[in-house]
């Protein structure tokens, strides 16, 4: 008689122990923050009516050639995150989640009237997390449009997902060449974040011009985004007539790098170049100086580590690490705005480099929308897929919080500004300003 | 095992086909790793000075895999069980025991009693991962006592996922970093004295757990359950209770390997038991699996082919990043062994019998 009821509380456990695990994968819808009973004076002003070519008595539902999303009165425009929201990378997510999130709240949570609903994925920083968020995404057909995703390797697989769904994508943050080749760029994606080739450039330029060190070494950590930046970057010294010594990889995961920081140590490099993420790149900048024959070469990366999480993991010995990024010194007087609400709203100042990209992306695609949504005068919006992605390629001197954005027929629309910043404490409390410092140009 | 199935079925000593390929394939590998490190030395890029430390390396890695191993090989000695969730039970302690070391740090503490909050930690760390090992057995492996192999098999690596996803869940899914210990800063000759102190650590944790298998009431009825359950059980052991001793020992060796990770690799976070523990049970299986030296053994060895392989092996033949290249060669000398060695380097050993 026992039997049946302990297999049964097995069937049980076993069941709990799958659920268990599945809650981690679960979405995280992230409803939109309640929308303001009053609209601020910043929402007040926008052109609402201007956009609107609803005069005419009789609109019937626009055709379009990839389908037309149609919003009942009443229901919500859905936009939709896909960020990496946790694990060693979950800062550079986070930080563009709340880009979004002021951008909506800068909106009064509402457009055309209808209020603003977000929802999100965390893709995870990686291809198989970009896969599985862009699949989710692309299956809810309440999506307008998406900002994301993070990294690169994410919406290398992502993009043509979302693509195939109809769906149009917005990166704040990937900056990988690959992306908007001309032979392997998807239709369906767009960014605002700068292209590598810039970031990889001004990064030579700065270590063999204002460094004057002429032997450098890379790593990568076999990502889309490191491995194309850590190869521009090794390009462009050889350009400039540097020598690159050694171009090595680690994985990921790996927590011990002393033996490739060994490896890397016969050719006698002057600088180590590692445009990788954390925790990776956290242990590159710990191990390093402990290897003999690296005690005096210096260490640079890339927007990747630009969180203060690279400090606090690494202390006393990130300092004096060079970190390439956008460079949000030269951004006007909109940009400090943002900054303030950001701190009112999250007790913090920005936690990495692209929160101003992702309020960027937010505003552009709300941009477009407006020009595309076709409102009939029982309150239903129409909004034509087709024509949601061409008008954001026709996107012209956008007046963002990065700079003006002009989109070309591959999707960049950077305006890029590209900084080095050197870390010279290990105090984050008040970053960046506290522990970083711009030093080139 | 599957590949001895058919051996059975012949009778004699007849090769058969797919064993023949296997052994070609392992030839094969055997030629391209010798090759390689001809090579390699032949060449001569590294100085004997990186080839050392290359080696020391390896060995602080290998002794923290080691530490983890022996919980591995214990538990399948006792129960003939792999218990996939051990790595998170390393996690644990290490995680948990961030928050001690935080308070230590920020109270100033462990600037001034370096040692004692060095002890306070590795016990600490050492009790949390010993509750969640015994914990794990009483919920999820005890009920289970009676059933087929393969069922407490998938409830380890369910107890896996749910230990993993409840500390993202407590603690979040951000990487922390432990305190700089300024007493173990600097180096002591060649060495790092982290270095040092996790291989004085390990072997301290090493012959404590020889002597309480060997001398104590406990240890014996550890060894009597492992050589023979049922015997044991005749004469009067009490299993259960062994088996908790097992799972509790095991899970206090984890805690403390874990301190020991986090002073070498200082960042700790939810997903950090996976690959050790992975690595750790490939260290069990390379030393034989239910051998206590074997574990040992194994987790040395595996940490420094890890560290020296990618050069030694692919240097010579010019392969470019071949660091990318360590698991596969980790894993690849595991197939090794199985193929030409399948109890492992030094025999499996359960309880008393030697099968070689």
């Amino acid at each position: 008689m026992r039997r049946p009821i302990r297999s049964f509380t097995v069937l049980l456990l076993v069941l709990a122990f799958v659920l268990a695990a599945c809650q981690g994968a679960q979405p995280t819808p992230t409803s939109a923050p309640a929308a303001q009973p009053s609209p601020t004076p910043a929402a007040a002003a926008s052109p609402t009516p201007a956009a609107q070519p609803t005069p005419q008595a009789q609109v019937t539902k626009p055709t379009d050639p990839i389908g037309v999303l149609e919003i009942k009165p009443g229901e919500p425009i859905v936009l939709a995150w896909m960020l990496t929201v946790s694990g060693g990378t979950a800062q550079l997510g986070e930080d563009s989640k709340r880009g979004i999130e002021i951008a909506i709240e800068d909106l009064g949570g509402e457009l055309l009237g209808h209020k603003i609903e977000l929802v999100g994925e965390d893709s995870g920083c990686n291809p198989e997390g970009g896969q599985a968020a862009a699949t989710r995404l692309a299956a809810n057909p309440r999506i307008v449009a998406i900002i994301g995703s993070s990294c690169s390797s994410e919406a290398r697989v992502g993009a043509p997902i979302i693509d195939q769904a109809g769906l149009v994508m917005v990166s704040p943050s990937n900056t990988a060449p690959d992306l908007t080749d001309p032979a392997k760029h998807v239709e369906g994606y767009l960014r605002v974040a700068h292209n590598d080739k810039v970031q990889g450039r001004v990064a030579a330029e700065f270590v063999v011009n204002k460094l004057g060190l002429k032997r450098v070494a890379t790593i990568h950590d076999g990502s889309l985004y490191a491995e194309q930046l850590a190869n521009v970057f090794a390009e462009n010294v050889q350009k400039l007539g540097g020598t690159v010594v050694a171009q090595e990889a680690v994985s990921p995961e790996d927590t011990d790098m002393r033996p490739v920081l060994t490896r890397i140590a016969t050719q006698q490099p002057e600088l180590i170049y590692y445009p990788i993420f954390n925790p990776a790149g956290s242990y590159i900048t710990l191990q390093a100086k402990e290897i003999s024959g690296l005690e005096n070469v210096k260490l640079m990366s890339a927007d990747g580590l630009l969180e203060p999480q690279t400090v606090q993991n690494a202390g006393q010995a990130a300092v004096g690490l060079y970190l390439s990024g956008p460079d949000l010194t030269v951004l006007g007087p909109k940009y400090q705005e943002f900054v303030q609400k950001y701190q009112q709203k999250y007790g913090t100042k920005p936690v990495a480099g692209f929160h101003a990209h992702a309020y960027d992306a937010t505003m552009m695609i709300v941009e477009a929308i407006k020009k595309v949504a076709v409102q009939a005068p029982d309150g239903t919006l129409y909004i034509p897929r087709k024509a949601l992605r061409d008008a954001l390629y026709q996107t012209k001197n956008f007046p963002g919080l990065t700079g003006n954005l002009t989109c070309d027929q591959y999707g960049d629309c950077a305006d890029p500004k590209i900084a080095v910043y050197e870390v010279f404490s290990t105090d984050t409390t008040g970053w960046p300003d506290s522990a970083i410092r711009k030093i080139y140009p | 095992m599957t590949i001895a199935a058919p051996r059975r079925f012949t009778g004699g000593r007849r090769i058969d086909i797919s064993q023949l390929i296997v052994w070609a394939i392992g030839g094969i590998l055997l030629a391209i790793v010798l090759l390689g490190s001809i090579l390699t030395l032949r060449a001569g890029h590294y100085t004997a000075a990186q080839w050392r430390d290359f080696v020391v390396f390896g060995i602080a890695q290998g002794a923290i895999y080691a530490l983890i191993a022996l919980g591995y090989t214990m538990v399948y000695g006792v129960l003939r069980m792999i218990n996939f969730a051990h790595g998170e039970v390393f996690m644990s302690g290490a995680m948990t025991t961030f928050f001690l070391a935080d308070y230590l740090n920020r109270s100033g503490f462990l600037k001034a009693h370096p040692w004692i909050s060095l002890v306070a930690m590795l016990l600490f760390s050492g009790l949390v991962s010993m509750t969640v090992a015994v914990l794990v057995e009483r919920i999820a492996y005890r009920p289970l006592r009676g059933a087929p192999r393969l069922v407490p098999l998938i409830t380890a690596v369910g107890a896996s996922f749910f230990l993993q996803y409840t500390f993202r869940g407590l603690f979040g899914s951000g990487v922390r970093a432990y305190p700089a210990i300024p007493v173990l800063q600097g180096k002591l000759w060649v060495f790092q004295k982290t270095q040092v102190a996790v291989f004085i650590g390990v072997l301290i944790t090493l012959a404590l757990l020889v002597l309480f298998l060997q001398r104590t009431r406990a240890g014996l009825a550890i060894r009597a359950v492992a050589e023979d359950r049922e015997a044991a059980a005749l004469m009067g052991v009490d299993v259960d209770r062994a088996i908790v001793t097992t799972f509790a020992v095991g899970g206090f060796m984890a805690g403390i390997a874990g301190v020991l990770y986090a002073l070498v690799f200082v960042q700790v976070q939810f997903f950090m038991g996976f690959l050790p523990g992975i690595k750790a049970f490939t260290a069990a299986v390379l030393g034989g699996i239910g051998n206590l030296p074997g574990a040992a053994v194994g987790g040395l060895v595996l940490g420094v082919i890890e560290s020296i392989g990618p050069s030694l092996f692919f240097d010579g033949y010019g392969i470019r990043a071949a660091h990318q290249l360590k698991d596969v060669i980790a894993f690849t000398i595991l197939v090794l062994i199985l193929i030409f060695r399948p109890t492992g380097l030094l025999g499996e050993r359960l309880g008393g019998e030697e099968r070689v």
